[in-house]
């Protein structure tokens, strides 16, 4: 790892000169033989080296050799060209990986945007306390831990002390009385999707919300005047405005829960009956008990290639946003 | 206008207790008694607290060690990657130099980086370069986590600070140094306030590669592993398992709760801006 470099050295203050000719005014922008940039930026440029693209490369290198126990154990892996992709991906089973992640990045992410839309166009109608009451509960929310809040849901959805199946038999579902829900892979899916949505709203909406203030109140005064009803105004004031940010969180959730591990592995370590395992998952399964890791290697390229496709367009737009910027 | 208050009102409702009732239960779970826990019709308010779970959570054995595992990575990942990500936004925000594009968009391609995908060369890095059941290996891939967000979010907050305050203070007879740390430092503690926050609470929560990495030496195991597997160690014990979620969500909360207002804001602000 490179050396830490120190932090800006501290210089005493020293007293002002009582010249009366100002110094020179110092150069804006720096000179273009100044080596001072890319020192300030070497360290950032090391650690990506060692621990984003090296490892990156290693991956790829791994999908197209022959590499199981022995060889990491051994070394002296052999080149299997597209091999291990032509398995992966003449298997039926990778197929439904897909299907199943593209279905569970489906659902997390239209229900995160759509209920965090909803509470941050909440959030300005309400009263002062009650904003702040909302607002603070939902950042304790985004504060809980993944792994406690994944261990506070095992222990609301337990089948006989659960709290949630005590309340559904109150309310009158009496099937629920006693109802194992991490022995179905279906009711599994669903707490995993409850899970991800309670932790990702927060950070959401709150971030949709700040997006909102910054909207100039005269185009609301100016679109009720015009008659405009609340949907009107939401499709052709708020969202067109807010387009960018929505464009931001939305790929930042699509991002987060494709790539989702913790959650599904510490519940359900993709079970029961593979019915939460998605692309991260499987490829993990594959490497750890498995221990075929180039296989394992090969789901990694392939998941990444398939988040790009799926950001790919919007990835675009945002670099031209941010190409505005620069 | 009435009803539509009290239906607003009640929504806003709806949202709080969604979102504290998990945490209140956990909270309130690790404070009930045993014969409580297991009564048929749930109690919602402490009627006889205890501290037995909150003792036998932290009479497990080894309880202590994965503590301070987690707290010395995540405090060295954030404090890494704070000094780092300074220097690195400095020089986008300040200067103008050749590549400052091309970083700039590494540092955006490397904030979407799939690292779950990269368990598995993580580990075989990790142990070509002899770091494995190493707790700073943990230490620096943290740091590489959330280094592309804070430079980001860094960039964001100096680039809103006035060149000119600088400059002033550089024409009073301050290096440039000494021009940043007296004028944009001391403006820039909110900023760095919420993006170490971010950087402890992905640090302080990250399973998947604590997980895979540590393997020989359990003793070198972080918080979120443990409490994983805490359930195989205490079997249905749900009042010891929630006070151990519960102490190890208490840093994260204790931060929380003393800055709650100033970090909300800056992380919106960086949001926004970044």
């Amino acid at each position: 790892m490179s050396p830490v470099p120190a932090a800006p050295q501290a210089t005493r203050p020293r007293p002002r000169a009582p010249e009366a000719a100002p110094p020179p005014r110092p150069p804006r922008r720096s000179r273009p033989a100044d080596l001072w940039p890319y020192l300030l930026i070497a360290p950032t440029l090391a650690g990506t080296a060692y621990l984003l693209v090296y490892p990156l490369v290693r991956s790829v290198v791994i999908s197209f050799q022959h590499f199981r126990l022995g060889e990491l154990i051994r070394g002296g892996a052999e080149f299997a060209g597209f091999d291990n992709y032509a398995e992966v991906l003449g298997g039926a089973e990778f197929w439904t990986v897909v299907r199943r992640t593209l279905v569970w990045t489906a659902v997390n992410v239209v229900l995160i945007t759509l209920i965090a839309t909803l509470i941050a166009l909440m959030l300005p109608r309400l009263g002062r306390w009650m904003r702040l009451t909302v607002m603070s509960g939902m950042v304790l929310t985004w504060a809980t831990p993944v792994l406690a809040a994944t261990t506070i849901f095992q222990w609301l959805f337990q089948s006989r002390l659960g709290v949630v199946n005590w309340l559904l038999v109150t309310l009158g579902f009496d099937s629920f009385k006693d109802y194992t829900w991490f022995a179905d892979g279906d009711s599994t899916f669903v707490i995993l999707v409850a899970l991800v949505v309670w932790q990702s709203v927060p950070f959401a909406a709150l971030t949709l919300y700040a997006g909102l203030t910054t909207v100039p109140a005269e185009l609301y005064e100016s679109a009720r005047i015009d008659g405009a009803t609340g949907l009107q105004i939401f499709r052709s004031v708020t969202f067109p405005i807010l387009r960018p940010l929505f464009g931001l969180v939305t790929s930042l959730e699509v991002i987060w829960v494709f790539k989702c591990f913790a959650q599904i592995w510490a519940i359900s370590k993709g079970g029961p009956d593979e019915a939460t395992t998605t692309l991260p998952v499987y490829a993990f399964q594959i490497a750890q008990s498995l221990h075929k890791y180039d296989l394992g290697s090969a789901v990694s390229t392939l998941t990444v290639l398939i988040l790009i496709a799926v950001l790919i367009t919007h990835l675009r737009r945002m670099l031209k946003h941010e190409g505005e910027q620069l | 206008m009435r009803p539509r208050r009290v239906l607003l009102n009640l929504a806003a409702l709806g949202v709080l207790v969604v979102s504290v009732f998990p945490v209140y239960w956990m909270v309130l779970t690790a404070f009930k008694p045993t014969t409580d826990i297991l009564s048929e019709t749930p109690g919602f308010w402490p009627a006889h607290p205890t501290l037995e779970h909150f003792t036998t959570a932290v009479g497990t054995p080894g309880f202590w060690t994965f503590w301070g595992n987690s707290l010395s990575i995540t405090v060295g990942a954030v404090l890494l990657a704070l000094v780092v990500a300074l220097l690195a936004a400095f020089a986008v925000a300040r200067m103008r130099w050749r590549g400052r594009r091309a970083f700039i968009l590494m540092v955006f391609i490397a904030q979407m980086a799939p690292w779950e995908a990269l368990l598995v060369s993580m580990y075989i890095v990790a142990r070509d370069t002899n770091m494995l059941d190493k707790l700073s290996m943990l230490t620096l891939i943290y740091f590489m986590a959330t280094l592309p967000f804070t430079i980001v979010t860094l960039r964001g907050f100096i680039a809103a600070i006035p060149p000119e305050l600088e400059e002033a203070a550089q024409m009073d007879g301050c290096s440039r140094a000494a021009a940043f740390r007296r004028v944009v430092l001391p403006l820039l503690a909110p900023g760095l306030m919420s993006t170490s926050l971010f950087g402890f609470i992905t640090a302080w929560n990250e399973f998947a590669f604590a997980n895979a990495l540590i393997i020989k030496n359990q003793d070198d195991r972080t918080l979120p592993v443990w409490l994983s597997s805490f359930s195989n160690v205490f079997g249905t014990d749900w009042g010891a398992t929630m006070a151990a979620a519960t102490l190890f969500m208490l840093p994260v909360l204790a931060i929380f709760l003393v800055l709650q207002r100033r970090v909300t804001s800056g992380l919106i602000a960086g949001a926004v801006k970044g």
